[in-house]
């Protein structure tokens, strides 16, 4: 798009709406991030207990939190949860969009709409019906594992934790995955797989040649999405987590005791690893686009799916 | 399926009954929903936000939108992609940030200093409003700029040959023709918006009440899962009639053109 001027030069007020965008713009962007530069700034402070009062530039905070074991136990759960979810929801995400391309027409579009559905609904109520369901399985579960043990044994017993949370984010990231990839394939040259045929291919080998080499960055961009949104989750791990504590729960309930230095350094880090993944799903993303030259949606891939 | 499944099993609870030590026990009474007609106030309160909050991102997401989809030239990609990293990093996060600005070490502690009385807007509802705008911006421009970039400069000029003034074209050319966005930015920020619960947690200092707060009460505090499923149902049936209405009233007359919705 020409960014030619749209009004003649006679109109006087021009050079005021300009400059009123301009500085609209300029404004947005520094409220957008303020906060973030806030954040990351404090958590180089020095100081012993304040956290706006500036002591000079330390990493003592950084140690500190790497040595708390609380802080360890939770950034562990994050990492295996984030991990479990991501590679989970992408494979069962880019399975279901090459089912959906078989299934007929109709049938395709009420999944749609349900996909759809269940990315703008409400967190906290997908959070909630997770927490019923599992609870409901929970509860259908452990008697039979305890009949099956038989007398005096000791059964497995299920209890919200880790796996629940991890099932929970799959549910929803596998309608992220889905959308991604469906995307993908839309824009996807079906006569490349006649060919393959045509040459005597077996699916398999369509699939791992011709199909995946095509899927692979709406795949892996997928694949981080899942991750930063797994790892920075606060309302559905709130609720199935049991007592299995993730980082995001670690600095809500920080925020009780008033937010310390430590906080910050931990906010930093996690702003850091989602900056860092996010980044290179947008390689990934704008490489998938530019290969295929569709209309550029680049930055926007990443919402639109 | 798998999302019906759960949301099916929240109606059938929303009937039952509170079992001793918490979560539930079956029954078929309607006192969950009698009971909550009577306390209404987190609904009424949830919807005045939900609707000032989708205002004000429109407000201020509507001349951003336009000026990256015109003036923004080469600078366009940089800018929408600063748009999107603050969008998918840490929602928690980037709320806590508020805190510190608005806390009395920030904003409110400078505005008391300066005006010689007690300011607070941390803990009242422009602190859950300016929260909200921050972390909702983004899916409101989003949308409207996907429709104003198909905006064909050709048509404004033509209005201005015409006479027309920048508010008429504004009102007659733009303002139709990124209808689209508009009415999906808003569908996009009102409905998660109805739930919202972290932002009036944190910045509401625990005074506000909204919806999720209740229910995050209800089934994680007091484990009391029929009356929190009586709540899911009412708000979940509020979403569904506000936003048909909503798409009702907005593309009424205008030949019931599909609005897709992302």
């Amino acid at each position: 798009m020409t960014t030619r001027p749209i009004r003649p030069a006679s109109d006087r007020l021009a050079p005021l709406v300009e400059g009123g965008f301009r500085i609209h713009a300029g404004l947005v962007y520094a409220f957008l991030f303020l906060p973030i530069l806030v954040v990351v700034v404090f958590s180089f402070n020095g100081t012993t207990r304040y956290v706006t009062e500036w002591a000079g530039f330390s990493l003592v905070w950084y140690q500190r939190a790497l040595a708390d074991q609380t802080v360890q136990n939770a950034l562990r759960n994050s990492l295996v949860i984030a991990f479990a979810n991501a590679i989970l929801a992408t494979a069962f995400g880019t399975m279901a969009a090459l089912a959906l391309q078989r299934v007929p027409r109709r049938l395709r579009i009420a999944f749609d709409a349900l996909t759809f559905v269940s990315i703008i609904i409400p967190e906290i109520v997908i959070a909630l019906a997770s927490l019923v369901l599992f609870s409901a399985a929970r509860d259908w579960v452990n008697p039979w594992l305890l009949f099956l043990a038989g007398p005096g044994g000791h059964p497995p017993r299920v209890a919200l934790g880790t796996w629940s949370v991890v099932a929970a984010h799959v549910l929803f990231n596998l309608s992220l995955v889905l959308l991604i990839v469906r995307a993908r394939l839309a824009g996807m040259d079906r006569t490349l797989v006649d060919a393959s045929y045509d040459l005597y291919a077996s699916p398999w080998r369509t699939f791992r040649q011709v199909t995946l080499p095509q899927l692979l960055p709406a795949v892996v961009a997928g694949f981080l999405l899942s991750f930063t949104f797994s790892f920075d989750d606060y309302v559905i791990t709130s609720f199935v987590s049991g007592s299995t504590e993730t980082l995001p729960l670690f600095v809500f309930g920080q925020i009780h005791q008033g937010i310390t230095p430590l906080t910050n350094a931990i906010a930093a880090v996690m702003l850091l690893v989602t900056i860092t993944i996010l980044v290179l799903g947008q390689f990934m993303l704008s490489r998938q686009s530019r290969a295929s030259g569709e209309r550029g949606s680049t930055p926007l891939g990443i919402l639109e799916g | 399926m798998l999302l019906l499944l759960p949301l099916a099993i929240v109606v059938v609870y929303s009937f039952g009954v509170r079992g001793t030590d918490g979560g539930y026990t079956a029954a078929l009474v309607l006192d969950n929903y009698n009971r909550l007609f009577a306390r209404a106030d987190p609904f009424i309160l949830s919807l005045e936000i939900a609707v000032a909050g989708t205002v004000l991102c429109l407000l201020v997401g509507f001349p951003l939108a336009y000026f990256l989809a015109t003036r923004a030239g080469r600078w366009k990609t940089l800018l929408l992609v600063l748009l999107v990293i603050p969008f998918w990093t840490s929602f928690l996060i980037r709320t806590i940030a508020w805190l510190i600005i608005l806390g009395p070490d920030g904003l409110d502690g400078f505005l008391t200093n300066l005006l010689g009385q007690d300011v607070a807007i941390l803990g009242s509802p422009w602190a859950i409003l300016l929260g909200i705008v921050y972390n909702y911006l983004p899916l409101m421009i989003f949308p409207l700029y996907v429709t104003l970039e198909r905006l064909d400069p050709t048509l404004l000029e033509a209005s201005k040959d015409l006479g027309a003034g920048r508010w008429a074209t504004f009102r007659q050319i733009t303002l139709p023709i990124s209808a689209p966005g508009l009415i999906t930015g808003s569908i996009l920020v009102f409905i998660p918006l109805m739930g919202e619960y972290v932002i009036p947690s944190i910045l509401g200092l625990g005074k506000i009440f909204l919806i999720g707060n209740v229910l995050q009460l209800d089934f994680l505090g007091s484990r009391n899962w029929p009356a929190g499923s009586a709540k899911a149902v009412v708000l979940i049936v509020i979403m569904l009639i506000s936003v048909t209405f909503y798409v009702w009233t907005t593309t009424r007359g205008r030949g019931g053109r599909e609005v897709s919705v992302l």
